[in-house]
């Protein structure tokens, strides 16, 4: 009896205790798992060596407030002035409760909000609750003048970008001016002789995507060569809304009465007051400058960022307006190849010169296509996570792809500022939860508001000096390949742009601003167009 | 409790057990031992009535310990089910988590996934039926006979 139970017991620990070594199984399968997927991705981090440059120096936002006048107070002038720390009593009373918080918990940029001007009554009346003593002017030369303001923001139709700067500067005032910076070509050598004279204030343009983390870290990419030779960079826009096509709302009291409509046409055609151009502008090349100023100029800075690669040499366009037959004569749908034949971006070879900026955009579907710059050595897909795909038939990743350590065609870096992670291998999940949207960034793994940096690091450079990440090089650059592109539509030719001189080819006779400003959908030459005079003839 | 098994109904049950077990322990282990890993993506991307609640949880400040309890639990749950120690207890906890998961993106028609599916579920998917496995092991007990609990609890017959 003894010895049957004594067997028991024993019997019966081993039953108690039979779990423990599954339990080391199971942790040794683990500690082998994990250490491979470790020791593989120190070796790519090892390899690749990639580091996120720091985003643009600020310095102090102490002293006295600057005072800021807004010219322009639409939507996106509303944002700027929120960016800037003024929100309207409407939109605290209106807005998501959300984006309220987010908006209380901003940072003081220590401004003052001390005028405005805006050619809608309804409009300018709202901009006065953003603060106590707010002035209101009805032109920007009145605001200029008398108005006790250090800066201005800038954010009008598209034609009166440049002139407002210009005059705005030449008051010795601070300019934030929207994207695109001018409106046609002479304007956009006439400001930049502006800036070059006014030489004591900060002029910035507002391409806020030079504040996205993910692409601080793409500079970082690109200068260490890991994506190899880039031959082909496809950027994109996919709209298929009405909000995306323009067709903002029409206020209900617009009318003669509460619009300066012969103000809003400034040099732009003579026409009767017509409410739809005026609170749809973008939809007139006489006002706006459709998917070429409006989009693509974002595209094209967020890869002049990363690359530095200026004005292209050669611009061809095509499209047409294919999804919103409405009036509008600005194209809906347009694709322009920017070519620049002596860009080198890999290693120096004799092989490898020359890089197509593709810019392709729909106004008539919503289906996301990625930023991808595309590499002899790598692919990198942006947007506000990153994600590098080692290219099959890499020579630098040859060896890791023999040993195993990374696959050709699969991610072999990704950086998620939202969760602060830098990962050597991504999972088909993570990279699937990446990417939504570029309204926001990150500082320190926190979602900050893009606009907000941008607006902070112009103020920062007003007070401590500085120059910021978009100025007047930048601004020139993204103006000219802008309205290149609107040429190479209208005119149905490849335009070309001589470095030297600085300016875009002309035929001879050719007027450009004309072409480029003219209030049609396109202008035919050569056999085409006298076919259609010959036509008229008849 | 008095349970009594055939040989190999508890053979069955305690498989069932070490097997659930080995998963949850195995998934705590190697997130423990992946110090970037973290359950934001997954909470940011949940779809579903509970979406606002899930997307709240992965914006706010509590991820931090979100993910350090996420993992504890893991393991803790994987030890239990696999050393046969309170089973019961941790059974429950393994549920919780579960239904989480599955709330978390419920397989409903209509909902679009954030992430790819490795199968397709309608209604029913392989968290809801871990989930329910478990809850047979709350109902048919067998750490009191295999595992550590049979040295506190009383002996289960076997026929």
């Amino acid at each position: 009896m003894d010895q049957e139970n004594s067997k028991l017991s024993r019997r019966s620990v081993l039953k108690g205790l039979a779990g423990i070594p599954i339990v080391g199984g199971v942790l040794a399968g683990a500690l082998v798992e994990s250490g491979s997927n470790q020791k593989n991705k120190e070796r790519i981090l090892k390899a690749l060596n990639i580091q996120a440059s720091p985003p643009p120096p600020v310095g102090s936002m102490e002293g006295d407030p600057i005072k800021i006048g807004i010219i322009g107070f639409g939507g996106r002038g509303e944002h700027l002035c929120r960016a800037a720390g003024h929100a309207t009593g409407d939109w605290l009373e209106n807005a998501q409760p959300g984006a309220i918080k987010a908006f209380k918990e901003q940072e003081n940029l220590n401004t003052k909000i001390t005028a405005v001007c805006d050619l809608f009554t309804v409009r300018a009346k709202k901009a006065i609750t953003l603060a106590e003593g707010v002035k209101r002017f009805d032109s920007y030369q009145k605001l200029l003048e008398k108005g006790d303001v250090d800066a201005v923001i800038i954010a009008t139709a598209d034609h009166w970008h440049a002139p407002i700067s210009i005059a705005a500067l030449d008051a010795g005032k601070h300019v934030y001016v929207e994207k695109p910076m001018t409106h046609n070509l002479a304007e956009t050598y006439a400001l930049r002789d502006a800036v070059k004279r006014n030489n004591r204030t900060v002029f910035a343009v507002g391409h806020q995507h030079r504040q996205t983390q993910s692409f601080l870290t793409a500079q970082d990419i690109i200068k260490k060569k890991i994506l190899g030779h880039i031959s082909l960079i496809q950027v994109n826009t996919n709209r298929n809304s009405d909000n995306g096509a323009w067709q903002y709302g029409i206020h209900s009291e617009a009318s003669p009465a509460t619009i300066d409509w012969d103000q809003f046409l400034g040099d732009a055609p003579k026409i009767p007051f017509n409410k739809e151009h005026f609170f749809r502008w973008r939809k007139w090349w006489a006002y706006g400058s459709g998917l070429s100023g409006d989009l693509m100029t974002h595209d094209y800075d967020r890869i002049n960022c990363i690359l530095n690669m200026g004005v292209p040499q050669y611009v061809s366009a095509s499209g047409g307006i294919y999804t919103h037959r409405d009036g509008r004569n600005v194209p809906d749908v347009y694709q322009v190849n920017m070519e620049y034949p002596e860009l080198q971006t890999g290693r120096n070879d004799e092989k490898t010169m020359g890089m197509t900026l593709v810019y392709s955009a729909t106004l008539g579907n919503q289906h996301n296509r990625s930023t991808l710059l595309m590499g002899t050595e790598a692919s990198m897909e942006l947007g506000n996570s990153l994600t590098v795909y080692v290219d099959p038939a890499s020579q630098q990743f040859k060896e890791m792809m023999q040993d195993n350590v990374v696959e050709g065609g699969e991610s072999i870096y990704s950086y998620d500022p939202a969760g602060n992670n830098t990962d050597g291998i991504t999972s088909a999940t993570s990279k699937y939860f990446a990417d939504k949207g570029l309204l926001w960034t990150y500082r320190d793994g926190k979602r900050v508001d893009s606009t907000f940096l941008h607006i902070k690091e112009w103020l920062s450079c007003i007070r401590n000096g500085g120059n910021p990440s978009c100025g007047i090089k930048e601004g020139f650059e993204e103006a000219i390949t802008a309205h290149m592109a609107g040429l190479a539509y209208k005119i149905g030719r490849r335009m070309e742009w001589d470095p030297l001189k600085e300016e875009i080819i002309a035929l001879p006779g050719e007027n450009l601003d004309e072409i480029l400003l003219a209030n049609t959908d396109r202008i035919y030459h050569g056999a085409m167009a006298n076919d259609l005079a010959n036509s008229m003839k008849v | 409790m008095e349970m009594s098994y055939s040989k190999s109904q508890l053979f069955a049950l305690v498989f069932l057990r070490i097997l659930i077990g080995w998963h949850f322990l195995y998934e705590g282990l190697l997130k423990l031992l992946n110090p970037l890993w973290t359950s934001e993506g997954y909470l940011m991307g949940s779809t579903g009535p509970l979406q606002r609640f899930f997307h709240w949880l992965g914006g706010s400040d509590l991820m931090g310990i979100i993910d350090v309890l996420n993992i504890t639990a893991l393991i803790l749950i994987g030890l239990s089910l696999t050393l046969g120690f309170r089973t019961r207890t941790f059974s429950y906890v393994g549920i919780v988590l579960l239904v989480l998961y599955y709330l978390a993106y419920p397989p409903l028609p209509g909902l679009e996934l954030s992430a790819p599916a490795e199968g397709s579920y309608f209604i029913v998917s392989k968290n809801l039926i871990e989930a329910v496995a478990l809850f047979v092991l709350i109902k048919f007990p067998t750490s009191a006979f295999f595992g550590i609990d049979q040295f506190f609890a009383k002996r289960i017959k076997t026929t």
